[in-house]
């Protein structure tokens, strides 16, 4: 027993079992094997799809996308008829998914700051308020929370002919909100065009006063003068031009508002629900990534004789950037994912309109390709954004 | 030298005075907390006024105007909506939950029958209380009892149709019970499929490498709705004619999957997180791979991301509301079915359901987040920083 490991027998045994306890030869053979039962797994699933596809007398392939849609997806950024095609209607689904991720992100990015900040604050009543908010809304289905603004807020609102009147001639009643829609003049194009030039001037304006400022140390006013080209250009030429916007104000009438343009119940419960949900995780992110940034690194700042303002901007706000930004972006793609929860209230995003489709044309490869390659690329995308972001912010160490 | 004429020399301990009273009592804290700077201040008053002007309708709203007992609308109803309360009345209808209660819990389960899905409620809580507390012994038994007999037992006893017990069709599960299945299966599949698809993705041979990555990436890719659909839509188009799957298996399917993708990532940032001598120990001591990971690295992993895995689990336990839109009646589900009952709507069904529905899953959701910080503050063992 002692000498055991000494002994011929043991090499031996060594060498006779080396093929089967060879790691690469096993290595090699798992995966032969999961390729071939792989394999035949997608043979047989092909096989039954073909079947019974075949026997459901459905075409596989795109060309339903150019068939008539025939119906009218309510809310829609671009035009769009019943004579307009599937394949339109699944574009008209993609921008309405669009808008509703972006108002959507750029509201929850705002509450979820002020939240995270409140929830540092030293005042304890703005603390406990935030914590209270975060608590709630992070664990209740945001599916729920769609709900509540839709059948339990919005739905019982009155009638559009006593819709409760707001400022800014705006209406709300249970068939939306209801504000008036900007008319543009003839030379209301020039106002766009001084917007886009005082944006590309403040660009080179802030690359130029960066390189002073490496170049020289001296400072250069940036933020008012970028805030002065932006506001003022497009203001003075909005004058010079006689100043060609009217709006198009909406009228209670009888039964109905008429004018104007009207934000559907759908949208907004989708929008309210979606941006206070996302808020709640948003605050726990920014709290998180503040308070990743070491104290010793405020000391430090201020022993160097920086102002507080300035510590918090140029010393605080970037460290805490890198730690906030990667699940900040994921969230963002949460969002966008959870916008498909329009379905349930039947606001005509892609996955509404393409199950409308799927339930039309029983083509249900097609529509489930479609969001698969959709959604899939706008993760892509993110993930993208966040590599060269990490690659761009990481620390630069010896 | 008699003591008389030295100075005065104190003998014994002064009693302690208290704080001055500036530093103590509830005026100190009010100025510590509340109003320490001139914009401390402002917040304070602004929150106040943000307090004042939410709390006092809500807690009036839910509780001083609700309804509390009644049999039908009427007492959730206006006059000029054919009700007894006043006009312009508004309030929490407590009564159309109270009549609504077991519906909830079961949705159209037969009422004769809702003593099946009652035992195994009994019993799920009798299995489930023990093995969350960490002191209790025996903790093999009961995570066999708790993940491998009681849900044959469920599976055996709910739908029935064996020994006698008439056959309940998934299509009448509902509420609360079909929520808790749900997640519970979600979990209990999601926690091993998850840590395999995470071993599989670190793994070093190819293909199965590819394969884990495939699945989570595009699982995590797309909305859970859409797995829903595939689920309930492709699923059937895969499988051979006459082979047809329960709505509700689907629906497991879905949910399980889902949750595997994401559980896969948690277990992956544990698994980086463990440092490489430790895989190269297990392997100098001659350790199999499955022991490796089951004795040395896992143990260590898993500790390390149980808020992420509680987290996963919470984000389960919401997703499972999903259900609702392919036509299955979880407590979501379950609570708007109701709204469009004649004998109780009005226009504070929805509200009140909803507040109710939303408290249920705010309760099961904010409990499993505080669990999941005791057993963090339990199992740390000293090692973090």
């Amino acid at each position: 027993m002692t000498v055991d490991a000494t002994t011929p027998s043991g090499k031996n045994h060594q060498s006779s079992g080396s093929l089967i306890y060879d790691p690469k030869v096993r290595g090699i053979f798992y995966q032969a094997v999961t390729l071939i039962v792989l394999a035949l797994v997608i043979y047989w699933v092909i096989d039954n799809t073909v079947e019974n596809l075949r026997r459901a007398n459905i075409a596989s392939g795109f060309g339903f996308l150019n068939g008539r849609a025939g119906f009218d997806p309510g809310q829609k950024l671009i035009a769009f008829t019943s004579d307009s095609t599937y394949g339109r209607a699944l574009i008209v689904g993609f921008t309405n998914t669009m808008l509703v991720a972006i108002t959507g992100i750029i509201t929850a990015t705002i509450i979820g700051f002020i939240v995270g900040i409140g929830r540092m604050s030293h005042n304890w009543l703005i603390s406990r308020l935030s914590l209270a908010y975060v608590e709630l809304f992070r664990n209740i289905p945001p599916l729920l929370v769609i709900f509540f603004w839709y059948s339990g807020v919005l739905a019982v609102l009155p009638q559009a002919r006593d819709a409760i009147s707001l400022p800014f001639t705006t209406y709300l009643s249970n068939r939306g909100l209801a504000f008036p829609s900007p008319v543009f003049g003839e030379w209301a194009f020039l106002t766009f065009l001084a917007l886009i030039v005082a944006i590309v001037a403040s660009v080179l304006l802030a690359r130029w006063s960066n390189k002073r400022q490496m170049a020289t140390g001296q400072t250069f006013p940036l933020l008012r003068s970028i805030a002065g080209l932006v506001i003022g250009l497009p203001l003075l030429v909005f004058l010079l031009t006689g100043a060609p916007l009217t709006f198009d104000y909406p009228i209670a009438g009888k039964f109905n508002l008429t004018g104007g343009s009207v934000i559907g119940p759908e949208f907004m419960s989708l929008f309210l629900a979606l941006s206070f949900y996302t808020a709640a995780f948003i605050a726990e992110i920014v709290r998180a990534g503040i308070r990743g940034v070491s104290k010793g690194q405020t000391e430090a700042a201020h022993a160097l004789g920086i102002r507080p303002s300035l510590t918090t901007r140029l010393v605080v706000v970037p460290q805490a950037m890198r730690i906030i930004i990667p699940p900040l972006t994921s969230q963002y793609l949460n969002l966008t994912k959870n916008s498909s929860l329009a379905i349930a209230v039947g606001y005509a995003d892609l996955v509404a309109l393409g199950g409308t489709i799927l339930n039309q044309t029983g083509q249900s490869i097609e529509i489930v390709t479609i969001w698969i390659i959709v959604y899939l690329s706008l993760s892509l995308l993110t993930s993208v954004f966040m590599n060269w972001f990490n690659a761009k912010m990481a620390l630069v160490e010896r | 030298m008699s003591l008389s004429q030295t100075n005065f020399v104190r003998q014994e301990m002064l009693p302690q005075e208290p704080a001055p009273l500036s530093a103590r009592g509830a005026i100190s804290w009010i100025r510590q907390n509340l109003v320490a700077t001139p914009k401390d201040a402002v917040l304070t008053i602004l929150a106040l006024f943000l307090l004042a002007w939410f709390v006092p309708p809500a807690v009036d709203w839910l509780f001083i105007k609700a309804a509390w007992f009644g049999t039908d609308r009427s007492v959730c109803a206006t006059v000029a909506q054919g009700g007894v309360q006043p006009d312009g009345w508004s309030g929490a209808c407590w009564a159309f939950v109270g009549s609504k209660f077991e519906q909830f819990l079961f949705g159209r389960y037969p009422v004769d029958e809702r003593w099946r899905p009652m035992v195994v409620g009994v019993l799920f809580v009798i299995l489930l209380v023990p093995m969350l507390m960490p002191k209790l012994p025996h903790k093999g038994i009961n995570a066999i009892l708790l993940f491998g007999v009681l849900p044959v037992f469920s599976f055996i006893l709910l739908p029935g149709g064996l020994f006698g017990l008439p056959f309940v069709e998934t299509a009448l599960w509902g509420g609360l019970m079909v929520t808790l299945i749900l997640s519970f299966v979600g979990i209990a599949v999601s926690l091993p499929l998850g840590i395999v698809l995470a071993l599989g993705r670190r793994s070093k041979m190819p293909v199965i490498k590819m394969l884990c990555t495939m699945f989570i990436e595009i699982v995590r890719g797309i909305p859970l709705i859409t797995v829903l659909f595939m689920a309930s839509v492709m699923l059937p188009l895969f499988l051979p004619q006459g082979v047809t799957f329960d709505k509700f298996l689907r629906a497991l399917i879905g949910v399980s999957m889902f949750a595997s993708a994401y559980m896969a990532e948690v277990v992956r940032g544990g698994l980086q997180a463990i440092p490489k001598g430790q895989y190269e120990g297990a392997d100098s001591l001659g350790l199999s791979f499955w022991q490796k990971m089951n004795l040395i690295v896992l143990p260590q992993a898993l500790k390390l991301v149980i808020p992420g895995i509680v987290n996963t689990f919470i984000g389960l336990f919401k997703d499972t509301s999903l259900v609702s839109i392919i036509g299955m009646f979880d407590l979501l589900g379950i609570v708007r079915l109701n709204f469009s009952d004649a004998n109780w709507a009005s226009a504070v069904t929805p509200m009140t359901g909803l507040v109710f529905a939303g408290f249920i899953f705010w309760l099961f959701c904010f409990g499993m987040s505080r669990y999941s910080g005791f057993m963090e503050r339990m199992l740390d063992k000293g090692h973090k920083r």
